[in-house]
């Protein structure tokens, strides 16, 4: 019964790893993973540059301004073209009451380059 | 050095143990650490990726754009306007380009309606972008009725789709001939929506545009590298207000952080007394308590980050999609490219690790200079 209770010396060391050992690896695997992130990144950029250059070859193409990712309005769709002047609206300085709209207005930089050309 | 590296070892158990005592506090520590990571990284990776992108695919857009301004909006312009742009030196190419927006009561969606300057569709025949083709669920030989300026519908006959690996720029685009196009606006001959410059020299871009605005007043150019910083700043002021909004999350992130670094439970100050009593010093029981913001940093920080590449990148953002979308209808479905660098990385470091450090540095200092006699005594 007592003996039972006795541990056996069975001869082999037990494996137990350290905590820190465990954190240790985790660490290790985390900066594995974003180390992985930046290579995935690297060759991905490079699978889709093809893909690009399809896509600005038909912007050459059609001779296209704009991206075609919000069409809800034609000052969203073709922010690029979209009026000057118009009160509210039509351009990327103005005011805007569609959800795409945001509430600050671009850059001063590209303000002063739009008033020097127009 | 060893001695060094198996203390180092000896404080960093200890610390896990400590960590692991109070999972349920740690663990809620590192969600919404997580949380908070991961929502600003996928708001910063997206808007970078999109600018950058966007100004690759519009590298070859036309160099100069000349619209017609009447009233402050712009309207079609003359076709003689191109032969005195092209009369202007340096000017290579001056053409016009025709193009405009149909909305569809169907599907309630707009359509950009263009005619090519080459390769035009012919008559009564269109080519259709893929966002059109499914959202109509059109295919080739398929019909569209479309309503002229008159009144009258005007059939047209799908001849072909635009490739699904240029939905980006062309989801909502149909191709039309010319004849068909100022039929059904009524589109005035002898006008233009507006023209299209192309530069022998790109570094004369801006003074033809400004020759341009000189010699007809009446007109606004607009130059590539305005469409691409338009871009620019679409992206800069949405990831911006982004960033701003998420403000309040960091902000309540940095709060918790400091409530709980600072209160600290009657057991972690017995504990640290103890500590003291046995003969921990001072400055063991501050590396106690860097480690443990060490590790909940680094993991939290690596998983919101891995987490973010992972919803940008392979999930195309899909919990922004329906900010982004806004009441459009057509909506180009795309992968983003990855266009991701360590400045990117470095900035959500310091938008997320450092507040959580300030945080938690002095109630940590704090903790570290507890009487050991005050603390057991009460």
């Amino acid at each position: 019964m007592i003996s039972e209770l006795i541990r056996k010396n069975t001869g082999q060391a037990r494996f137990s790893p350290r905590k820190s050992s465990l954190a240790l690896i985790l660490a290790g695997i985390g900066v594995l993973l974003v180390g992985l992130m930046f290579a995935h990144a690297r060759f991905q950029r490079q699978a889709d540059l093809p893909a690009l250059g399809a896509v600005a070859a038909v912007v050459a193409r059609l001779e296209l301004t704009d991206l075609a990712l919000f069409t809800e309005a034609r000052y969203t769709r073709h922010p690029s073209q979209a009026d000057l002047h118009s009160a509210f609206q039509d351009h990327p300085v103005a005011l805007e009451h569609f959800p795409t709209g945001s509430i600050a207005g671009p850059p001063a930089g590209l303000r002063r380059r739009h008033d020097r050309l127009d | 050095m060893t001695g060094w590296i198996e203390k180092n070892r000896s404080i960093l158990d200890f610390t896990l143990s400590s960590l692991l005592r109070r999972k349920g506090k740690n663990l809620s520590l590192f969600a919404v650490y997580t949380l908070v990571v991961f929502m600003l990284g996928s708001a910063m990776f997206l808007t970078q990726a999109m600018k950058r992108e966007a100004a690759l695919i519009l590298k070859d857009a036309p160099e100069i754009v000349v619209q017609r301004l009447l009233g402050g909006r712009y309207d079609p312009i003359p076709l003689e306007y191109s032969e005195k742009i092209r009369a202007i030196r340096g000017v290579s190419t001056a053409g016009p380009r025709l193009w405009g927006y149909y909305y569809d009561p169907v599907i309630g969606a707009n359509y950009t309606l263009m005619v090519p300057r080459t390769d035009a569709p012919p008559p009564e025949k269109i080519i259709i972008g893929s966002g059109v083709s499914r959202s109509r669920k059109a295919g080739q030989g398929d019909i569209f009725s479309f309503r002229g300026y008159d009144g009258d519908n005007r059939n047209f006959t799908v001849a072909g789709e635009l490739s699904p690996e240029s939905e980006l720029v062309s989801a909502d685009l149909i191709l039309m001939a010319e004849a068909d196009f100022r039929g059904l606006f009524g589109f005035p001959a002898g006008q233009a929506t507006d023209i299209v410059v192309s530069v022998r020299n790109p570094k004369e871009v801006l003074t033809i545009a400004r020759k341009v605005a000189e010699l007809l007043p009446d007109t606004r150019p607009i130059v590539r590298d305005e469409m691409v910083r338009t871009y620019d700043s679409v992206f800069d002021w949405r990831g911006g207000i982004v960033v701003v909004l998420l403000m309040m999350a960091l902000l309540a992130f940095v709060i918790f952080a400091w409530e709980k670094a600072s209160g600290l439970s009657a057991d972690e100050k017995r504990e640290i007394g103890i500590l003291k009593a046995i003969g921990w010093e001072t400055s063991d029981v501050i590396a106690v308590k860097a480690y443990e913001g060490l590790l909940v940093s680094f993991f939290s920080f690596s998983a919101g980050l891995l987490a973010a590449y992972g919803h940008v990148f392979f999930f195309s953002a899909f919990l922004f999609v329906p900010a982004l979308k806004g009441w459009s209808v057509l909506y180009p479905e795309y992968r983003i490219t990855p266009f991701i660098d360590l400045y990117q990385v470095a900035v959500l470091f310091f938008l997320t690790v450092v507040p959580y450090t300030v945080a938690t540095i002095i109630p940590s200092w704090r903790a570290a200079i507890i009487d050991p006699d005050s603390v057991m005594r009460s």
